[in-house]
C-alpha cells in the first residue's frame, strides 16, 4: 500500500505529483503491485479523479472542508495520516516540493519515523534503500528507509510523468482528520497575489544569452545585450551577477532562479556552477564563452569559445552585422 | 523584547568541485573550505534584525566539530551576542538527533532562566539537504511551526508577542501569524545578510562560547554512503579562441536557424 501526497491547481495534479505517481507505480510493480493511493487535501478540480485514474490510483482520500481552507503543514499532515491510516500504507510519499517536503516532515516527525527528501530512485526493497540528492544535486545518499511508514519525497524531474499501461477506476472517500487546535496555529492568513512574472519571455525564449562574473562589472553588459538584441534573445544571468546588483534577480538562470530551455543558449564568463546548471541543463545547444577551457560550463557544452568575451562577443556582433550587410 | 536563537551548519562549500571523504560518509572539505548556507545567514540576519527591533537578544547555536566554532564567531560578528557549541561530528548525527539536541540547548536555557520566544533555522541545509530538522524541532518542544519564509517580523499583541512571517507559496505571497513561542524555517531573498565590521569581528573573538556535549547517542542518519553523479563525457566542440572565432560562431547560429532577424 503506498500513499501519493497528490498537489493540485486548477488543472488538476501538478505535473511533479504526477511524477511521484509514476514513481509510486514503479515502486508498486516492484513489490508485486500493491495498491496506490492518493491524498487531496482541499478542493478538488473538476477532472481530477479521471486523471488519478489514468494514473491507476485505487482510491483517493479527500480532505476538504473548513480546516484545510488554509494552509497548515500539520493540518495536512493530519490528512495524510488519516488517508494512511484508512489505507494501511507503509510507504508515504509525495513530490519534492517546498509544500510536500514540508507536510511530509511533519507525518514523519507525528510518526517517529525518517524521512529522505528529493529522492531519485530506489534500489532494494528488503531493505528498503533510496538514492537521494544532496549538497544541492552536486551529490547523491544511499539512505535506508527501514521504518514503516517509509516516508519520502521524489525530486522534480527524477522520473516523467507517465499514466499507467492499465487505469482503474479509483474510488473517492472522505477523509475526515480530528484537527487538534495545535494543528490550525501556524496556517496561512492572508495571500497576496504572485507579483507577475517578469521571468516570462525568459524562460520560454528560443535564444538566451547568459552572462556572469566574467562581465566584469555592472557596465560589462553593453556587447551582450546587443548580441541579445542581434539575435531577439533574452538576457539570463547567474547569481553572482544578481548579488552584486549587475543585473536584477528576475533575470536569473538556475537552482534558485529561471529553469531554460533554449534551442541555444550562450553562457558567457558562468563557470558553469551546478546550482547555475540544474537551470540550462535542458537547452538543446549550449556555447560557452569562457577565459577558463576547463570551466564546466565549456566541458558540458555543445560548443564553446575560449577567450575574454569583452573581445569575442563584439567580433561575433560585428560579423552578425557584416552578413546581414548593415 | 523577543529572544532568538538562530541554529546555523558548518558544511563544505560546494560551488566548486565536490570530493568526499575516502569513506563515503561526508563531503570532504580539506580543499573547498567550509561555510554556511545562504538561508542560514539570512536566518543570522533576521535574528539580529528582531532582536534589534525589539530590544531583545540573538543567540546562535550549532552542532558541529570543534571547527564549527568558526561559524559560531561569524555570527557573533555580525550581531548575535551569545553562541552555544554543541561539540559532535555532524556526519554521525541525523535530522532527528540534531533537533533532539537543539530542543535540549532551548530547555536547558529556559531551566537557567534564559528562555528563548523564537528559534530560526535554514529551511534546508546546504550538505544533507534534509528540509526537516526545524519541522521536528517544534515537535519536541510542541511549538507551532511556520516552514520556508523569508521575512520574519515580532509584533506585540495584546495577548502576547506573535511572529509575522512570509514567502512565496503556490498561489501568492503568503503571510503567517503565529504567537511565541515559535520554531521559523527560513529561505534566503527575504533580508540581505550584512557584512561583519572590524569592531564587530573584534567583539566577536571575546564572546565566551557555550560548550556542551550531545544529551544522547545519535541514531545516525541512516546514511548508506554518499556517491557523486557518474561524470558526463565532454563532447564540447571548440569553434576556436578569442575573436577570430567569430564566423565559426555565427556559421553555427546560421545552422541552428537563430540568426533570422
Ligand atoms: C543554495 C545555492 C543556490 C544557488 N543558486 C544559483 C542560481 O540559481 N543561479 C546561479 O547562477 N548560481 C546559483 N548559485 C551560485 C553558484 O554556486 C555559483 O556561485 C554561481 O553560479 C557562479 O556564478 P558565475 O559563473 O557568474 O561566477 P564564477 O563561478 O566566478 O565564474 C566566472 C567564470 O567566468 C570566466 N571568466 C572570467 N572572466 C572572463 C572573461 N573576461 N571572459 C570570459 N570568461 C571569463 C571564468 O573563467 C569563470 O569560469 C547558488 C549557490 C547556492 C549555494
Ligand atoms: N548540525 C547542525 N547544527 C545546527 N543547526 C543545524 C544543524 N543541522 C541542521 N541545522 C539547522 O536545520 C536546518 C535544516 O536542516 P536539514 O533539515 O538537515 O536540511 C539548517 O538550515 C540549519 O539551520
Amino acid at each position: 500500500m503506498i500513499l501519493v501526497l497528490v498537489e493540485t491547481d486548477a488543472s488538476g495534479a501538478v505535473e511533479v505529483s504526477r511524477e511521484a505517481l509514476t514513481f509510486a507505480r514503479d515502486l508498486s510493480s516492484a513489490g508485486g503491485g500493491v495498491p496506490v493511493d492518493a491524498v487531496v487535501v482541499g478542493p478538488v478540480p473538476p477532472g481530477l479523479r479521471e486523471q488519478l485514474e489514468a494514473y491507476a490510483v485505487r482510491t483517493v482520500h479527500k480532505a476538504d472542508g473548513e480546516g484545510f481552507a488554509a494552509f497548515s503543514g500539520a493540518a495536512w499532515a493530519a490528512a495524510v495520516q488519516a488517508a494512511r491510516e484508512a489505507a494501511g500504507s507503509v510507504v508515504v510519499t509525495a513530490a519534492g516540493t517546498p509544500r510536500g517536503n514540508e507536510v511530509l516532515a511533519h507525518v514523519a516527525a507525528r510518526l517517529g519515523v525518517a524521512m529522505a527528501a528529493n529522492v531519485l530512485s530506489f534500489g532494494g526493497l528488503s531493505p528498503f534503500v533510496v538514492t537521494r540528492q544532496v549538497v544541492g544535486g552536486a551529490a547523491l545518499e544511499e539512505m535506508r528507509l527501514d521504518e514503516r511508514p517509509a516516508v519520502f519525497t521524489v525530486a522534480g524531474h527524477a522520473v516523467e510523468a507517465s499514466p499507467a499501461p492499465s487505469p482503474g477506476p479509483a474510488d473517492v472517500v472522505e477523509c475526515r482528520p480530528m484537527l487538534s487546535e495545535a494543528d490550525l496555529v501556524a496556517r496561512v492568513v492572508s495571500t497576496d497575489e504572485p507579483e507577475p512574472d517578469l521571468s516570462g519571455s525568459l524562460k520560454s525564449a528560443r535564444v538566451v544569452v547568459g552572462a556572469g562574473r566574467g562581465a566584469g562589472s555592472a557596465d560589462g553588459f553593453a556587447d551582450l545585450l546587443e548580441l541579445t538584441d542581434l539575435l531577439g534573445a533574452s538576457l539570463g544571468v547567474s547569481r553572482v551577477v544578481t548579488s552584486l546588483g549587475w543585473r536584477p534577480h528576475h533575470e536569473q538562470v538556475g537552482q534558485t532562479g529561471s529553469r531554460i530551455s533554449p534551442d541555444l543558449y550562450i553562457p558567457c564568463g558562468i563557470s558553469g556552477a551546478i546550482q547555475h546548471w540544474a537551470g540550462c541543463a535542458t537547452a538543446k545547444n549550449i556555447l560557452a564563452i569562457n577565459t577558463d577551457p576547463d570551466a564546466p560550463m565549456v566541458t558540458k557544452a555543445t560548443h564553446a569559445v575560449i577567450g575574454d568575451l569583452h573581445e569575442v562577443v563584439p567580433a561575433i556582433n560585428a560579423e552578425i552585422r557584416r552578413r546581414r550587410g548593415a | 523584547m523577543t529572544d532568538v536563537l538562530v541554529c546555523i551548519k558548518r558544511v563544505v562549500d560546494s560551488t566548486g568541485e565536490v570530493v568526499l571523504t575516502d569513506d563515503g560518509q561526508a563531503v570532504d572539505g580539506r580543499y573547498a573550505g567550509f561555510t554556511t548556507s545562504n538561508h542560514e545567514e539570512c536566518a543570522v540576519e533576521l535574528a539580529v534584525q528582531v532582536a534589534g527591533a525589539t530590544g531583545g537578544q540573538a543567540s546562535v547555536l550549532t552542532l558541529g566539530d570543534a571547527d564549527a566554532v568558526e561559524q559560531l564567531r561569524s555570527a557573533l560578528a555580525v550581531g548575535c551576542t551569545a553562541a552555544t557549541h554543541v561539540e559532535a561530528d555532524p556526519a554521525r548525527f541525523g535530522p532527528a538527533d540534531v533537533a533532539r539536541e537543539i530542543a535540549a540547548v532551548v530547555r536547558d536555557h529556559e531551566a537557567a532562566g534564559h528562555p528563548h520566544d523564537l528559534v530560526l533555522l535554514g529551511n534546508d541545509a546546504a550538505d544533507s539537504g534534509d528540509f526537516q530538522v526545524g519541522i521536528r524541532l517544534a515537535y519536541e518542544l510542541g511549538w507551532p511551526v511556520v516552514n520556508g519564509v523569508a521575512t520574519v517580523r515580532v509584533e506585540d499583541a495584546p495577548d502576547g508577542q506573535s511572529v509575522v512571517a512570509s514567502g512565496d507559496g503556490p498561489e501568492g505571497h503568503e503571510t503567517y501569524r503565529v504567537p511565541l513561542p515559535a520554531v521559523v524555517t527560513v529561505l534566503e531573498g527575504g533580508v540581505e545578510p550584512r557584512y561583519p565590521t572590524v569592531p564587530g569581528r573584534m567583539k566577536a573573538k571575546k564572546v565566551a562560547i557555550e560548550q556542551r556535549t550531545p544529551t544522547a547517542e545519535p541514531i545516525g542518519p541512516k546514511r548508506v554512503r554518499l556517491l557523486l553523479p557518474p561524470p558526463a563525457p565532454s563532447n564540447v566542440q571548440v569553434l576556436g579562441k578569442g575573436a577570430d572565432a567569430a564566423p565559426a560562431v555565427v556559421d553555427l547560429l546560421e545552422q541552428l536557424g537563430v540568426l533570422a532577424r
